[in-house]
């Protein structure tokens, strides 16, 4: 079933991809940090290359964590929709098959957040 | 020679004469275009007169009680402020709880005032419709004593400016209305199920507990007033609940698993609501009743445990949560107050740390979690907090489609992971925090695809002020939305350390206390 109403109802996707100015959503979460509340979300054009998300966005997110000078990009493990990935940082976004409202996440094996709390 | 004098009415026939009989049966048009929304849900009456309230109380008796506690409530009030009242509070922080419930649970008040007037017109059985109506008047007083009972607070402290225009636009705030909202555009019966049953019969004690004596425990004598005042009501409002279920299960076998469809789903949906109580008790009461987890035991465990042993008799079970809310009873308070501590600098409350002997109190309360996963996030924060770097996130989070909350859940086997959850639905991604979200969403997702989730909208650039240029030089986002939300950067926000309240209520006190 898809809704029950007392005649035909189409909900509005209030989010769909048109409304965000040529940017597409991308969620993104660093595991094993709940220092960070909740994974992020951020407006990016698909155009994007993705290393420059990781160099020019992320550490205004995460860098004042301690553990976040630590990170070894090389060894950390990327998943996509909770499976294993690969991305390559020097294409974009779209070419990395990341379409609006995807969400990625990395983990950065050994570091485990504020004295081993996963924090 | 004797008069004879009829026998008064007793109180059964009494509320017979007054319920019955109202009732509306049309001779031109048909009922079914008359009432149009009391059967697409699929629930089956077919004996409305079987419908009972167990107060029998007629509108005859309600004016009389309800102006008692009227003229006793404002009396109250009225001696709370002209004695200054609010410097009897243990403390200014206090104040920032009712700055949430004045934002987030008045509203809510408000609509479901409107709501109960609505179903109040849409059922054919009379007996159904004086509940409802009377409710609805109740809703309405509470939403106008709430308001009456703060707004001495409102003079003397920051955050209570606004919290009409807030509701329909601060990121937090679509939680309670987006859960509200979801109930009231349903069909009658399932609105009653998700007020007056999931909400009010399993879940409103857990509401009372912490707010109304925590207002106690804090020395807030006129929300405590209007708690009394409330819950005298409540207690009528939870008969409600439970007689409409015991009324639909009756009515017809067809109608058991669509309620209890409902039931799951709203247990669900006021769990996550419930979510901000949970940090009240244990993080904004300086002086604290119980722990979460000790309410969640004593007012869910064992009270709702008992109820569902006595609708197992319809074929009822217990919520389909039911497990994972055992384990999330140790995470939920500390998860969401983290989450408003580093949105500090969004919210129209203040935040702050606990103490030493407040770590020392959750550890005693939580020996299983609160020391391996939580207090070394706070107290590092306090270190760095010490250093002049208090942590604020300048990032968005992404939100859960169906509850809105930040998706801040761990996983039910695994407190160090984020509990991810995603369904396809023609050709989007939708995201929800929870096997119980996504339950939810997988069900209507019609409903759930037009979510207005305050992120989304911020960047799609909806929440800011008529004539704000984002592509001008030096556009600062997060000041343009906190206009837009009228929450007064440095003012309204931001620590309690060094806050204006925090100054002020030590002033006032020290005034109030010597004559300097």
């Amino acid at each position: 079933m898809t809704v029950i109403a007392i005649k035909p109802y189409v909900g509005e996707v209030r989010d769909r991809v048109e409304n965000f100015h040529g940017n597409q959503l991308l969620f993104i979460g660093w595991e094993d940090h709940l220092f960070f509340a909740s994974p992020y979300a951020f407006p990016f054009p698909p155009a994007m290359r993705f290393g420059d998300v990781l160099e020019q966005v992320l550490p205004g997110t995460y860098g004042v964590h301690p553990d976040w000078s630590k990170v070894d990009w090389d060894q950390a493990q990327w998943f996509k929709s909770g499976q294993p990935w690969v991305p390559d940082v020097n294409k974009s976004l779209a070419e990395n098959g990341l379409k609006h409202k995807d969400v990625i996440r990395f983990r950065t094996p050994g570091l485990t957040g504020i004295k081993g709390s996963f924090s | 020679m004797d008069m004879k004098v009829k026998q008064k009415l007793g109180l059964k026939e009494r509320y017979a004469l007054m319920t019955r009989g109202l009732d509306w049966q049309t001779t031109y048009q048909p009922m079914d275009a008359v009432f149009p929304y009391d059967k697409f849900e699929g629930i089956k009456i077919h004996d409305w007169d079987k419908w009972e309230d167990p107060f029998r109380l007629t509108m005859e008796a309600y004016w009389k009680y309800q102006a008692e506690k009227e003229r006793k409530l404002y009396a109250i009030i009225d001696a709370f402020n002209q004695n200054n009242g609010h410097l009897g509070v243990t403390d200014a922080r206090y104040i920032n709880a009712l700055k949430i419930f004045i934002t987030a649970v008045t509203p809510l008040e408000y609509m479901a005032h409107r709501a109960y007037s609505h179903v109040g017109r849409q059922f054919r059985g009379a007996g159904a419709r004086v509940a409802c109506q009377m409710q609805a008047i109740d809703e309405l007083r509470h939403f106008q004593t709430q308001i009456h009972s703060m707004s001495n607070y409102n003079k003397h402290y920051n955050g209570f400016h606004d919290y009409r225009h807030m509701n329909d636009r601060v990121w937090y705030l679509s939680v309670p209305k987006s859960f509200g909202e979801d109930a009231f555009t349903a069909g009658p019966f399932e609105f009653l199920t998700s007020i007056s049953f999931s909400f009010e019969y399993v879940l409103t004690n857990l509401l009372f507990v912490p707010f109304i004596s925590g207002a106690a425990y804090n020395g807030d004598m006129a929300a405590t007033t209007f708690g009394f005042s409330a819950q005298s009501d409540e207690a009528r409002h939870m008969t409600l609940g439970l007689e409409i279920i015991k009324f639909m299960l009756e009515q017809d076998p067809d109608n058991l698993p669509i309620v209890q469809r409902w039931i799951d789903k709203w247990t669900w949906r006021g769990i996550r609501l419930l979510s901000i109580v949970a940090m009240m008790m244990d993080y904004m009461l300086p002086k604290r009743v119980m722990s979460w987890k000790e309410s969640w035991e004593l007012y869910f465990e064992e009270s709702v445990g008992a109820l569902f042993k006595d609708l197992a008799r319809y074929g009822i079970t217990v919520p389909a949560c039911w497990a994972q809310t055992k384990i999330e009873k140790e995470h939920v308070s500390h998860q969401t107050w983290a989450t408003f501590y580093q949105y500090g600098a969004a919210a129209g409350f203040h935040t702050w740390l606990p103490g030493k002997e407040e770590l020392d109190w959750l550890s005693e309360k939580y020996p299983d979690t609160f020391d391996q996963y939580y207090r070394p996030r706070l107290e590092y924060w306090a270190e760095q907090a010490a250093e002049g770097k208090r942590f604020y996130s300048k990032t968005l989070p992404m939100l859960c489609q169906v509850c809105q909350i930040p998706m801040f859940f761990t996983e039910p086997d695994d407190p160090t992971k984020i509990c991810y959850r995603e369904t396809d639905y023609n050709g989007d991604k939708y995201h929800t925090c929870s096997d119980g979200c996504k339950h939810v969403f997988d069900n209507e997702p019609e409903k759930y695809v037009q979510a207005w989730l305050p992120v989304q909208q911020i960047y799609q650039g909806n929440c800011f002020n008529p004539g704000v240029d984002p592509t001008a030089e030096g556009f600062d986002p997060l000041a343009a939305v906190l206009d837009y939300y009228h929450i007064v950067s440095g003012r309204d926000n931001l620590d309690f350390d060094g806050s204006e309240d925090q100054k002020n209520f030590d002033v006032w006190r020290q005034t109030a206390k010597n004559n300097t």
